[in-house]
């Protein structure tokens, strides 16, 4: 009975289907079981089996997001019951994402998003056209320990090196690690300005992030 | 060098991508979606615009809704055909329908160096070097800024390009990197004084303004305004979709068309709405992403079909079309970049593209190489010879000359021979060689462009722009820059 839940919890991830796993993640509740269990025994295995089909080219990227909304949706039912025992996930770290001011392209951006709170983050998504103290003041807040940027266009990726001056001017660094992204970024820019990480696609920001917090 | 454009006109080949059923149908869906679900125009001009024609405006999240009558009544304002003015006047370029003219490609990042063949961030010298290139080059008829020029300030980058592809070439300059209300006005000022005045520019347009759309249904705020007040005084103005499959449009390929209709044809709409009568164009790039990675891929068969489909909804609309092709994803000059190159360019042309984007990058149009450009442009050269068919008449039949040969013999040493060989296409970087040759020297195509390419470069001295003119564009500049 327990194993044949735990096996719909996988596969209503598998399948990318939110209502299902929303509705399992209830069950569960109802049933008393422990909301780690549920998490660990049951969504996991879902997210792991997409992630492993992904790395061997068979299972494709809308089937990775639709995962992660999925997942999304069952800790949404599960977390507050976790709070209501005094206990909390084990998150990987924890990451504030904007795209820069002046811009609005966000596509990558909350790509990266769904990767990395997929992953095991927790996301907090400012969405686009974000100024430097934005930014930080929400990393501070939080307590992030990891900023990651968007820019589409030169003459806005330039934001992304302010944001950094910003923060080695507070002393914010290496406490706030920075990783940047966008169609324009290079690995020189990356350089130049001096931040952390960075990648091309948001399947190695996964990667970067995980390296970043130490956590590889 | 010569001053000649080499541009498809007249031509043989003729292809049917979509029906006009399909076509009516794609087009009540794009109605459906500008009436239903709405465009987002961020630009508090755009949206007044809008509401004091009628429009269903959400001032809050920026959304307008319109009737389908009033976007149909607005695109029938658009010219039809019109002309892109160069510094030459015998550069000028028709976009009627009955033209294909080439550009550059625009707008990238970094650049393979043309001497040591590193790859290096772009710069304002980037510019100026391919815009000459550019301008020996018949294939090339018109440019984009190609690079951005990352050496100058971000507030005056989009004019600093402007002014270097004006000095150092005579062919009309279309730029995607003037997307904000400052900037704009100093482009217009700067095409003011190259047609003898603002009143002047609706006849010689040397500028034209291409403004990306945000897709999925969206607008950016900066690129409005700026197309706004270029439309105003008659600069021809268009806006791109690249609305991607499975990203930043459905993953159907019909779908996709609709979404990026919707955008472009909003946007046009709105530009009628305020200035009936300017001159526009519809632009797009739309191709399908990786479903691995995500990322515009700017190739493969989707690309290739939206290339010959989205000139049938530019026609149907009545305007002229600037369309994306040569977006290969090949990190070097390569099978990949040739196939891409090839094929998008054919299936955008056949349609007759008024305006075909473009030569010259790798890595999905953000890295330059020289010998990519040279062999994209011998590409269009090829497209160029294929579209003007196979003629039948008496003299083609060579009915003379086959009954001189008769059976056996050879037909080199016949006058009908000599007198048409030129006809034929003869490439300049295709190895046709015998193989010892080749086994010798091992060199390849990509050799021969970029020795073109340096040997122009090094040669070719474009018609100066007048040193006044010169000085003019750089105090506008100035007035734009930071103190």
């Amino acid at each position: 009975m327990l194993e044949e839940l735990y096996k719909e919890m996988a596969q209503s991830i598998i399948d990318g289907d939110s209502d299902i796993s929303a509705e399992l993640a209830q069950k569960a509740v109802e049933l008393k079981m422990h909301p780690l269990d549920a998490i660990t025994n049951g969504f996991v295995v879902g997210v792991t089996y997409i992630g492993d089909q992904f790395g061997k080219g068979e299972a494709f990227l809308p089937e990775l997001v639709m995962a992660g909304e999925a997942m999304k949706a069952a800790i949404a039912v599960l977390e507050p019951e976790l709070l209501k025992l005094g206990e909390s996930r084990e998150m990987l770290g924890r990451v504030v994402l904007a795209t820069v001011e002046g811009d609005i392209h966000e596509i990558g951006k909350t790509l990266v998003g769904t990767m990395l709170s997929a992953s095991g983050f927790e996301v907090i998504d400012l969405g686009v056209d974000q100024p430097a103290d934005k930014i930080i003041g929400k990393a501070l807040e939080v307590n992030a320990n990891l900023i990651g940027m968007s820019a589409l266009l030169t003459t806005t990726m330039v934001r992304q090196r302010e944001v950094i001056e910003e923060l080695d001017k507070e002393g914010l660094r290496p406490r706030i690690k920075v990783m940047v992204g966008g169609a324009p970024i290079t690995k020189d820019w990356v350089d130049k300005i001096k931040a952390d990480g960075y990648s091309e696609d948001a399947i190695g920001a996964v990667k970067v992030a995980k390296q970043l917090v130490g956590k590889e | 060098m010569s001053k000649n454009i080499k541009t498809i006109s007249n031509p043989k080949i003729k292809l049917e991508v979509l029906t006009q059923d399909d076509v009516k149908k794609i087009h009540e869906a794009t109605l459906q979606i500008i009436e239903k679900v709405g465009v987002r125009f961020p630009s508090k001009r755009a949206l007044e615009i809008w509401a004091a024609n009628g429009a269903d405006v959400d001032y809050e999240k920026k959304i307008v809704r319109v009737k389908p009558q009033i976007i149909e009544d607005a695109i029938k304002k658009a010219p039809p055909a019109y002309k892109l003015a160069a510094r030459d006047p015998q550069q000028d370029l028709q976009l009627d329908g009955n033209h294909v003219n080439l550009g550059t490609d625009g707008c990238g990042v970094e650049i393979l160096d043309i001497n040591t063949g590193e790859k290096r961030t772009s710069c304002l010298q980037d510019v100026r070097d391919i815009a000459r290139v550019a301008d020996a080059t018949e294939e090339v008829a018109f440019h984009w800024v190609s690079l951005s020029a990352q050496d100058t300030p971000v507030e005056s980058r989009g004019l600093h390009e402007l002014k270097a592809v004006w000095e150092n070439s005579t062919k009309h300059v279309q730029t995607e990197s003037v997307y904000n209300v400052e900037e704009a006005k100093a482009a217009i000022e700067m095409a003011a004084i190259l047609a003898g005045g603002k009143g002047n520019i609706r006849e010689r347009p040397m500028l034209s303004l291409m403004q990306c759309t945000a897709p999925p249904l969206g607008h950016d705020g900066g690129s409005l305004d700026a197309a706004l007040l270029a439309a105003e005084v008659g600069i021809p103005t268009g806006f791109m979709t690249m609305a991607a499959c499975a990203t930043t449009g459905p993953i159907t390929l019909a779908g996709d068309l609709a979404v990026g209709n919707a955008e472009v044809i909003a946007g046009t709409a709105l530009l009628q709405l305020a200035f009936p009568g300017a001159p526009v164009f519809y632009a797009a790039a739309q191709t399908a992403s990786d479903l691995r990675n995500g990322s515009y891929t700017g190739g493969g068969p989707e690309d290739f079909l939206f290339g010959a489909a989205t000139n049938i909804l530019a026609d149907f609309y009545n305007i002229p079309l600037s369309m994306g092709a040569f977006a290969t994803g090949a990190k070097e000059p390569n099978w990949q970049a040739g196939l891409e190159g090839g094929l998008s360019s054919f299936m955008a042309s056949v349609v007759m593209s008024d305006m075909l984007l473009g030569c010259g990058f790798l890595h999905g149009s953000r890295i330059w190489s020289f010998a990519e450009m040279m062999m994209d442009c011998e590409i269009f050269s090829i497209v160029h010879k294929m579209m003007q068919g196979i003629v039948v008449n008496e003299e083609t039949l060579a009915m003379d000359a086959i009954a001189a040969v008769g059976p056996g013999g050879h037909y080199l040493g016949q006058k009908h021979t000599r007198k048409h060989m030129r006809e034929l296409f003869m490439p300049q970087f295709m190895d046709r060689r015998p193989y010892s040759e080749w086994e010798t020297k091992k060199d390849d195509a990509r050799d021969w462009a970029l020795a073109k390419a340096r040997k122009t470069l090094k040669e070719h001295q474009p018609d100066p722009l007048d040193a006044k003119i010169s000085a003019e564009f750089e105090k506008i500049i100035k007035s734009v820059e930071k103190k």
